[in-house]
């Protein structure tokens, strides 16, 4: 009790009222009033300006974020239609390059198949015409070998003989017969050969 | 206390009564500066003051540009609102109600944690809550809240009606209802007050024994009390960080209380 009475009285603080001696749980009326009116003061500002500012912010954030996810969403929506479209065109162009392939590989089929048949005509032509051509030269060639052979024999034959058969009429009929036997090969050889010899013999003597 | 106003009563006492160690007082926590009595201007109204302008420019300048992506002020501002707005009052109040008292429930959060934080900040380190005015007046801000929301929203009769839990035996309510009305009227209010006044007044007290304690020791003390001097500064430096956190809490409580007063209120039934 010596300190409580010393202090107040030696430090000079409130010396002159009992305000100091209260016990620590009874208000100085001051305080509490002042204690109301900050917090009044306070609440008016926060309730006025600055809670309205943070909830407005947050509403505000909110709306940014779904804003934006709903922009994402889009963006990937897009995304994939995009994806699809080109899919598609990838799958067409696909198709178009395997049509065009087969077209082109049937084009070139019909195409060897055309130039074959064209070649074959042509070779078969050719052929034709080639063995027309040796038909005609052979025949030609029988004809005159025939004349030939006629008139070489006649000659032959006059000579041997010894006399002109030309102006004979039966002349033609002789070597035609003759002729004619040669290639039915009714005449013997050996006659034949034995006569052409002694012809030959006799013509090389006379 | 200011180690100006830490010093002076203990080298008033020591030179006063002739060189004895003299503890604090809770007389100490009486510091008017302008006038005395009921009406001074003493130390903690300024310190209150202080805080509510602080508080008022802090939130104020934060929110000034609010915008969707924060500054770095605008991002304490909305962490501290979004945890009394999101965990206390619509966790306890309920999604339908809450946001009318987010407002009241903020600025208490504000004031008590700036109040009590001034505790242990330089140059300031008074308590305000540990002057009894301080904690009555936002208790009754409190009291006035939640009685009349609770009245408003069931009338009166109702209101009183629904504290008293129903469907005892008959005799039992002769206990209950004085028991109930006493604990809605009285009780709830005089701890509200009381716990958070307690904890800060203590906590000071405990923070002056030592650090006064400590220069005494250190400064009047034979070689061997000095060294039990230094001790109690570390011992000071560790209670300051206790009572910071201690502050923290009972700004956390106090508006945990608030809230599920109201949340009582406003209940359907009890």
């Amino acid at each position: 009790m010596q300190h409580l009475t010393g202090i107040p009285a030696t430090v000079g603080l409130a010396s002159a009222d009992n305000t100091a001696e209260r016990l620590p749980i009874l208000p100085l009326w001051g305080e509490l009033i002042f204690g109301l009116v900050a917090f009044a003061i306070l609440y008016v500002v926060v309730s006025r300006k600055v809670v309205p500012r943070l909830e407005e912010m947050y509403a505000e954030r909110t709306a940014a974020i779904e804003g934006g996810m709903q922009h994402a969403e889009e963006a990937q929506a897009e995304a994939q239609a995009a994806l699809e479209q080109y899919q598609a065109q990838l799958h067409e162009a696909r198709a178009e390059a395997n049509r065009i392939r087969e077209d082109a590989r049937a084009q070139g089929a019909s195409i060897v198949a055309e130039m074959r048949e064209q070649a074959q005509a042509e070779a078969s032509r050719i052929a034709e015409s080639a063995k027309k051509q040796i038909d005609a030269e052979r025949q030609s060639a029988l004809v005159q070998l025939r004349a030939e052979v006629g008139g070489l024999s006649t000659e032959l034959a006059s000579r041997i003989v010894g006399e002109s058969l030309q102006q004979e009429a039966r002349q033609s009929g002789i070597i035609d017969r003759f002729l004619a036997e040669l290639e039915s090969g009714d005449i013997k050889p050996e006659k034949v050969g034995a006569a052409a010899e002694g012809e030959a013999r006799s013509g090389e003597e006379s | 206390m200011s180690p100006t106003a830490l010093a002076t009563p203990f080298l008033a006492a020591a030179s006063g009564d002739g060189g004895g160690y003299h503890a604090p007082e809770p007389q100490e926590f009486y510091q008017p500066l302008i006038g005395h009595g009921d009406w001074a201007l003493t130390r903690p109204i300024v310190v209150m003051a202080i805080s509510v302008g602080l508080i008022a420019w802090f939130l104020l300048a934060t929110t000034k540009r609010a915008s969707v992506v924060p500054s770095r002020g605008q991002w304490v501002t909305e962490a501290l609102h979004t945890f009394v707005r999101n965990s206390l009052a619509r966790d306890i109040i309920g999604s339908k109600e809450f946001l009318r008292f987010v407002p009241a429930l903020f600025t208490l959060f504000s004031i008590l944690l700036v109040n009590n934080l001034f505790g242990i900040i330089p140059p300031i380190q008074f308590p305000t809550m540990g002057r009894i005015g301080f904690p009555i007046a936002l208790t009754l801000v409190v009291y006035v809240v939640y009685h009349t929301v609770g009245i408003r929203k069931k009338g009166f009769r109702n209101y009183i009606g629904g504290m008293i839990p129903k469907g005892l035996p008959g005799p039992i309510y002769i206990l209950i209802v004085p028991l109930e009305l006493l604990t809605q009227f009285i009780t709830q209010p005089l701890t509200l007050s009381l716990r958070l006044f307690g904890n800060m007044f203590a906590g000071h007290m405990l923070l002056l024994l030592f650090i006064t304690g400590g220069q005494y020791m250190v400064i009047h003390g034979s070689i061997g009390l000095k060294f039990a001097g230094a001790g109690s500064f570390v011992m000071a430096f560790v209670l300051m960080i206790f009572e910071g956190l201690i502050e923290l809490l009972q700004a956390y409580i106090f508006t945990l209380l608030a809230a599920t007063y109201i949340a009582a209120a406003l209940a359907d039934e009890h």
